[in-house]
């Protein structure tokens, strides 16, 4: 009897000692898709093989449906392990409460600041010089994906840039092809306006706009000129009668539509029909026009917890998802690109190629959920669902309206 | 020949003259069977296309016609549907929350219905000094959107202690099924004759004795009615359910939700609506068995106040 | 039995049992719906943004609520669907209830038929007739492939009467049960009522809007609680069906609170728009409650 109980005492140190103890961690998030999904399973794999337990929490559809479960699980005081949301100024306040954990003990152990690249994403991370979140991809805005058959049928080049685009309109629509494929949900219209201004404003004016809240600047000739192109996109637009992203792009896929702004995720929509970059369709970064991509995504947060033993698992879960292997893995599966910028990427295709280049190049700028407040966003998405939807709607008037909203943006 | 005569009389609106035959298309008929023939048309529709929608492969979905028949029949979209669709990383399907739905409707349902006979039992029977005022409140309360009382409600059961877990959800939807249920029951109660009552009281019988014993045997039909509305609300529920829960307990609908919104290469139309008719049976199969009663029930509990 | 002493020492103690019996009544009214609302109130005043804090900014989001043309367009089209969904529920419930008490061979049939969509849930509702209503596979298509091509059924993408084609939805999977409840207002109403009328001469429609229907009043009361309760939640069958679009066309004032409480993380924003939609509400319901349930204490 005694010897047994010795062996069990005997073996409990020795399992703190080798692993830690398996522990189940509740991980939620939104990534419900096929290819979400499979990018999480890969995380999944990664975090079990560390001797704990995956715990999965899927809400479908999107950040809108699933954010309010996920604030009223932490703030009711029954908060998950770890949970996701698009890096940047959606958790602040939650951090601010103090009800988030501070990872900046681990980031400057394993020298997060050294392989995160841009860096600018672990600043999206950072709050009073504190790390309180792991970014996990990136993900980037600013492409035209056109669909070559629709072209082909309409008997004109595919175009190489959006002016092109522009010129080729009438002849698509005689040709009985939707120019541009949009669909109706308002995150989409915004994300083209928002696209819309480098490529047609430059860097500068976005940067005046969205991070000095320059009203000067939203109020200018330079957007002046981005509302006479969003006005040539709604009527490009027009016919355009799908919601979801994903059948705009399906609309691309078959030529039924010319083209779609949309942003690198449209990527795995392609992948799964089948087609080929560059034969069947086109990817213009910046629309062709200025190479320039966005740089946002997901990050994890993970709430305080009072068990020490989940507290324990919450980190080996923030280095596993930071790993080169556990990196490649799933940015592959989700069609993002990963965080670290010394990891290898041979089985990246040529559009993803061609945002590497660029990132490389450091042609980045944040994307607008990080200098936003969601607010804001939310205020622009209604003025920009009415603006597409209502051709009587002037650019002018649009754009005084856009002008108050930065006004007013903290 | 005399068809056509007829017709034209029908047209014209012209009584049929002689002696009453009562003939199957009399004019009457024609108005009550034809209207009521169309309305079910337009009822009876949707279902159709989703069961015949539920039934095709998705190629044949892809050529158009939502009205057409299945070529090829397939109950593949059901078992997916309910065994294998994903949510996350958990492939099995609207399986996985159905216990839960079960475990969650049964305690809420009782206890709502409960609660709500014990308050129509006192507003209409017992008229303490401003019952009527909780009442009216009760009655507005019916009318704020739940989002509203989202924020409020997490407070509440976090300061009870009850924040995630089945006791929490269970006192939600007892709560907010309050208003409706009460409202129902205190007309029923109300249409008791008052002297069954009084006899009681002079007989001695208390609050509960006379709730026990003469109230509850004589109202089946209020607790059908009752019974069928909570447990279509419930079930139905995904905002509750989604919000004060945890994943183990998660409910059907929100599994219903992954599938139906999950955002993939193609919509599964048909695996979306085999994943619907699923979700809704329960609710269905119950308004078919119980259909008649509530009628009857509604009769009794909504006419008199 | 305390409540029955004589002289009546304390009135807290009579009916001692039933307000112990109304305690989850009188938590629910008090704890819940008037805490609730309280608290709402007093943090429409703050500018809170995802988490409830109280740094008060005077009428600021109510300024700013009234200058947005959504919530605008909101109240516009909740009024729109609201009267349109009221008239219609009730005159199609009523006249299906008087064609089932017509005493029809297989009205077990009919009514089953009728209140089924009730069973289902409305994003279950508006999903269906998203689908039905969609130009490239529903009616509009049918219709087109019969060889009437330019026949145009479009509501769910065409501005101007979206919002019928929620109605459409709507009305599908409610009428049902205000069907339900006129038909057992009508069995309520004493055969003898039926046959005096025949014997002075009275036309069955005169019957119908001059004597039975003012009997039936409780029956309306309740259908008008269940229906108007509805209405203004009305939240999940937009979002299944249109999402609030095209532009603000759709938009309902239950999308905007919920739109602003948690996608925006502008809870000061949320609650200030729930605090007016619970001021209309409380204008209108309140004096009529009061009338209804409050004032005289009838029975039987």
């Amino acid at each position: 009897m005694n010897s047994f109980k010795a062996l069990i005492a005997a073996s409990t140190v020795l399992g703190t000692v080798g692993l830690a103890q398996a522990t189940d961690l509740e991980v939620t998030h939104w990534w419900t898709s096929g290819g979400e999904a499979a990018a999480v399973a890969e995380l999944a794999k990664a975090f079990d093989a560390t001797g704990n337990k995956w715990i999965d929490g899927a809400i479908a559809g999107g950040g809108n449906t699933a954010r309010p479960v996920f604030i009223s699980r932490i703030t009711g005081g029954d908060p998950m392990g770890a949970t996701q949301f698009n890096h940047g100024r959606q958790a602040e306040e939650l951090v601010q409460a103090g009800l988030m954990r501070d990872f900046t003990e681990l980031a400057e152990k394993e020298g997060w600041k050294n392989f995160i690249r841009p860096v600018s994403l672990l600043d999206g991370c950072t709050v009073d010089g504190k790390v309180y979140c792991v970014p996990i991809n990136i993900h980037s805005w600013q492409w035209l994906w056109l669909s070559h058959k629709a072209f082909a049928d309409a008997g004109v080049p595919v175009p190489k840039n959006w002016d092109e685009f522009v010129a080729a309109a009438p002849a698509l629509e005689k040709a009985g092809k939707i120019p541009l494929a949009m669909g109706g949900q308002a995150w989409q219209r915004t994300g083209a306006f928002n696209v819309l201004i480098p490529a047609i404003a430059g860097k500068e004016t976005y940067l005046k706009v969205y991070q000095d809240k320059d009203e000067a600047a939203a109020a200018g000739p330079e957007i002046a000129k981005v509302f006479k192109a969003a006005d040539d996109a709604r009527r490009m637009a027009a016919k355009s009668n799908v919601q979801d992203w994903n059948q705009a792009t399906n609309l691309v896929i078959t030529g039924q539509a010319g083209g779609q702004i949309m942003g690198d995720w449209a990527q795995g929509e392609f992948q799964v029909a089948g087609q080929v970059a560059g034969k069947d369709y086109s990817c213009l970064p910046g629309l062709g026009v200025n190479e320039l991509i966005s740089v946002g995504g997901d990050a994890f947060y993970f709430p305080k917890l009072k068990d020490p033993d989940k507290t324990a698992a919450q980190e080996v879960l923030a280095s596993v998802m930071l790993s080169p292997e556990t990196q490649v893995a799933f940015n592959l599966k989700k069609g993002s690109v990963p965080v670290r910028g010394d990891v290898d990427l041979n089985a990246a295709n040529d559009c993803m190629k061609k945002g590497l280049e660029i990132l490389a190049k450091g042609n980045t700028m944040p994307d607008p959920p990080r200098l936003n407040t969601e607010d804001t966003n939310n205020q622009l998405n209604d003025l920009f669902v009415e603006f597409f939807a209502t051709p009587s709607m002037t650019p002018e008037e649009a754009q005084k309206r856009y002008a108050e909203i930065i006004a007013n943006a903290d | 020949m005399a068809d056509a005569v007829l017709k034209s009389r029908l047209a014209a609106g012209v009584e049929p003259y002689g002696p009453k035959p009562r003939p199957v298309l009399s004019r009457r008929n024609i108005v009550v069977y034809g209207t009521l023939l169309l309305f079910s048309a337009y009822y009876l529709l949707p279902l159709y296309v989703m069961i015949v929608t539920s039934l095709k492969g998705m190629p044949e979905i892809r050529l158009g016609n939502v009205f057409a028949p299945p070529v090829e029949i397939t109950f593949e979209p059901w078992v997916k549907a309910w065994a294998t669709a994903c949510t996350g990383l958990n492939c099995d399907g609207l399986s996985r929350g159905f216990w839960n739905s079960v475990r969650i409707t049964i305690p809420s349902v009782v206890i709502s219905i409960l609660i709500a006979s014990v308050n129509g039992y006192a507003l209409a029977n017992w008229r303490f000094k401003g019952a009527n005022v909780f009442f009216t409140i009760l009655i507005v309360g019916a009318f704020i959107p739940y989002q509203v009382m989202i924020y409020p409600v997490v407070i509440i059961l976090r300061e009870m202690g009850v924040y995630g877990t089945l006791t929490g959800l269970v006192i939600v939807h007892t709560i907010f099924g309050m208003p409706i249920n009460t409202l129902l029951f205190r007309n029923y109660f109300a249409s008791v004759p008052e002297e069954l009552f009084k006899a009681a009281r002079v007989d001695g019988a208390g609050f509960w004795a006379i709730y026990f014993r003469i109230m509850l045997p004589m109202s089946l039909p209020i607790f059908v009615v009752s019974m069928i509305i909570q447990v279509t609300g419930i079930w139905n529920d995904f905002l509750f359910g989604v919000v004060y829960t945890r994943p183990e307990t998660y409910p059907m609908t929100v599994q219903l939700n992954n599938i139906v919104n999950s955002v993939q290469g193609v919509k599964e139309y048909n695996v979306n609506m085999a994943a619907t008719l699923l979700t809704g049976l329960v609710p269905l199969v119950i308004y078919f068995i119980s259909g008649k009663l509530f009628v009857r029930g509604i009769a009794a509990g909504a006419v008199k106040g | 039995m305390a409540n029955e002493a004589p002289g009546r020492p304390n009135s807290l103690f009579r009916n001692l049992n039933a307000k112990i019996a109304s305690i989850p009544m009188i938590f629910t009214a008090l704890v819940v719906f008037v805490g609730g609302t309280v608290w709402t109130v007093v943090y429409s005043f703050t500018n809170s943004r995802l988490l409830p804090r109280l740094q008060f900014v005077g009428l600021d989001q109510y300024d700013r609520l009234w200058a947005t043309p959504r919530w605008i367009a909101s109240i516009q089209n909740l009024l729109i669907y609201g009267s349109l969904s009221l008239v219609f529920s009730l005159t199609i419930g009523f006249l299906l209830a008087a064609l089932l008490d017509q005493k029809i061979r297989f009205e077990n049939t009919f009514r089953t038929i009728i209140l089924y969509p009730f069973a289902l849930s409305f994003i279950v509702t508006g999903l269906v007739w998203q689908w039905l209503l969609n130009p490239d596979f529903g009616v509009q298509h049918f219709v087109r492939s019969l060889g009437w091509e330019s026949f145009t059924f479009n509501p769910l993408y065409n501005q101007s009467i979206v919002i019928y084609g929620i109605l459409i939805a709507g009305l599908w999977q409610g009428t049902g049960l205000v069907m339900c409840l006129m038909l057992a207002g009508l069995r309520g109403i004493d055969e003898d009522i039926w046959k005096a009328a025949r014997v002075d001469g009275i036309p069955m429609w005169k019957t119908y809007l001059f004597i039975v229907i003012p009997m039936m009043r409780p029956v309306f009361v309740t259908t008008l609680v269940i229906i108007a309760s509805g209405i203004v939640r009305v939240y999940d069958l937009v979002v299944a069906q249109t999402s609030g679009g095209p532009g603000h066309a759709s938009e309902v004032p239950a999308k905007y609170v919920y739109d602003y409480m948690f996608s925006a993380q502008n809870l000061g924003q949320g609650f200030a728009a729930s605090t007016m939609m619970l001021l209309t509400v409380m204008i209108v319901v309140v004096p009529w409650a009061y009338l209804e349930f409050g004032g005289r204490n009838k029975r039987g």
